[in-house]
């Protein structure tokens, strides 16, 4: 029961985040999608950090999305990435990927 | 405004007419001398109250999101910021207290926040004005208020002024940091630390096990035979449980003594001796009590408070109070969402919140629900760490920020890479928050 009402909230806001503007997390073109800057604290603001946690800000756009995504399903182990990445939907994670990946 | 008093309301009004006649006659540090934004066009004026992690990083972010085209005003008491976290890592002696020191210059040279030192003493939600001690009066079109906790001394008999001299809380980092390190360095071997934690909700809620785990370490180290007493008004522990109890289990079996559903209610500061509820007494050559929290004062005159009279509620999607228009509330004042600690990385969150939403409101637009996330690690010797984290998103139904089904959770075990992205993690926040 709780999971079917939950899949009813997660494919709302996969709809929400396809409608584009005025969506939860999707932003309108050329405005900053608000909840990149969730991964700031551990990555940096724009994910430009130089510490022992990897910097994320310019690296491959495709590379981040599957690490994301790996994360989410498990396959990929990490400390903390695996608990967090399934705080966030596909179309989030892609999101994140094409954020991260243009900052220079 | 219900609590605000009427008294003060109209010493408030008749401030608010001599500090317009005072701005109208170009007085400095009353008008509102406009930071240019990148497009040259302004698109309102927000006033930050506090500049800890929730203050700082809202104004930072106001900034950076509107592309300069609103103005802020961060109001701070203190010249310098403390940092609570990493701050136990001081306890154990393992971390230089200048480390947690850090300025505000960032904020002004890298964002163009005009940054004033003064506490304030007013506010006025129907004029939108807030009043300072010293640097006069601020007109806002939107108020981040992010004041963090005060403590509720009452609830410790004994708990006095004179007593707070001497049996520190050290849970705002700051001298009390180093007088309590000080306390720890002059015990001698075989003494006894005795550490208090309220019930729940406090800041930070792996703090105290975190800062039991770091005392511990250094009496390992350096002061054999002395003991950690722990006394938890909360009935078990309440964040991390079955890791601390494991590793006080496997490392410090001899040093920590837990007592759990121990609330202390009275001190008697002489003879160093606290007695619980039931009528219990401990006594310690340390004592550090942590009396239970409430939000800080400021958000009492401003009138937010409308839970339990000890927090502030908000609206979720903007953080916007539920009592007062137009005030945004960030950080440990609020009353938390289920499963929402009151932490300095949720703080930061918060300010990133509110910051999305205003600059949502100031353009026109309506603000959206974001998701938000959590991460706590805790260092429990000089190397090792563990965490508990969470991702929460806006519940539309609940109008409340619940955690994601499935996500978050805690270590497996201590790490050594985990005490590294612990250390990586403060210095980042810092920067995140601060520069």
């Amino acid at each position: 029961m709780k999971k079917t009402a939950l899949a009813i909230v997660g494919s709302l806001t996969a709809l929400a985040a396809l409608a584009g503007p005025g969506s939860t997390t999707t932003p309108a073109p050329g405005r900053t999608p608000y909840f990149a800057a969730n991964c700031a604290n551990c990555h940096g603001t724009d994910g430009k950090a130089a510490s022992a946690i990897p910097p994320i800000a310019g690296r491959d756009r495709a590379y981040l999305e599957e690490s994301m995504k790996a994360f989410k399903n498990g396959t990929r182990p990490a400390t903390i990435m695996h608990q967090l990445a399934k705080g966030y939907t596909d179309e989030e994670i892609a999101i994140l990927a094409e954020y991260f990946a243009k900052q220079k | 405004m219900s609590r605000f008093n009427p008294d003060r309301r109209r010493l408030l009004h008749a401030l608010g007419a001599s500090t317009a006649l005072a701005a109208a006659a170009g007085i400095p540090g009353t008008s509102l001398a406009a930071v240019a934004s990148k497009r040259g066009k302004t698109i309102g004026h927000v006033v930050v109250v506090g500049a800890g992690f929730g203050g700082a990083t809202a104004a930072k972010y106001l900034r950076k999101w509107s592309d300069g085209a609103i103005e802020v005003t961060l109001i701070e008491r203190n010249k310098q910021f403390v940092s609570c976290p990493a701050s136990n890592e001081v306890l154990g002696g393992n971390r230089a207290y200048d480390s947690l020191v850090h300025g505000y210059d960032g904020l002004r040279k890298n964002w163009g926040i005009r940054l004033v030192h003064a506490s304030v003493t007013g506010i006025d939600a129907d004029k939108r004005r807030v009043r300072t001690d010293t640097a006069g009066d601020f007109a806002y079109d939107r108020l981040v208020l992010a004041p963090g906790f005060d403590f509720i001394y009452g609830d410790i008999a004994g708990y006095d002024a004179k007593a707070q001299e001497s049996i520190l809380h050290a849970w705002k980092a700051g001298p009390q940091t180093l007088a309590l390190r000080k306390q720890l360095e002059d015990l001698p071997a075989g003494g006894t630390y005795v550490l208090s934690i309220p019930k729940a909700p406090y800041r930070c809620p792996p703090g105290p096990y975190e800062r039991a785990s770091q005392i511990a370490w250094y009496f390992k180290t350096h002061k054999p035979g002395s003991k950690v007493i722990i006394l938890d008004a909360n009935d078990k522990v309440i964040s991390k449980e079955k890791l601390f109890l494991g590793v006080w289990e496997s490392d410090y079996k001899d040093i920590i003594e837990y007592r759990p559903g121990w609330n202390v209610v009275a001190v008697d500061p002489v003879a160093r001796i606290v007695t619980s509820e039931l009528g219990d007494k401990e006594r310690g050559e340390v004592l550090n009590l942590l009396p239970p929290q409430r939000a800080a004062d400021i958000a009492r005159v401003a009138g937010v408070v409308n839970v339990n009279d000890r927090w502030a509620d908000v609206d979720w999607i903007s953080l916007e109070s539920t009592a007062v228009r137009n005030i945004h509330i960030l950080g440990d004042a609020l009353q938390a969402a289920p499963l929402m600690p009151k932490s300095a990385h949720m703080a930061n969150q918060h300010g990133k919140a509110a910051a999305a939403a205003i600059v949502e409101i100031l353009s026109g637009r309506e603000p959206q629900p974001t998701l938000m996330a959590n991460n706590c690690y805790s260092l429990i010797d000089d190397k090792r760490a563990i965490h508990v984290d969470s991702v929460h998103r806006y519940h539309p139904e609940k109008k409340v920020p619940l955690v994601v089904d499935g996500s978050g959770g805690v270590s497996k075990e201590p790490s050594v890479e985990e005490g590294l992205y612990t250390r990586a993690w403060a210095t980042t926040m810092w920067k995140d928050s601060l520069s």
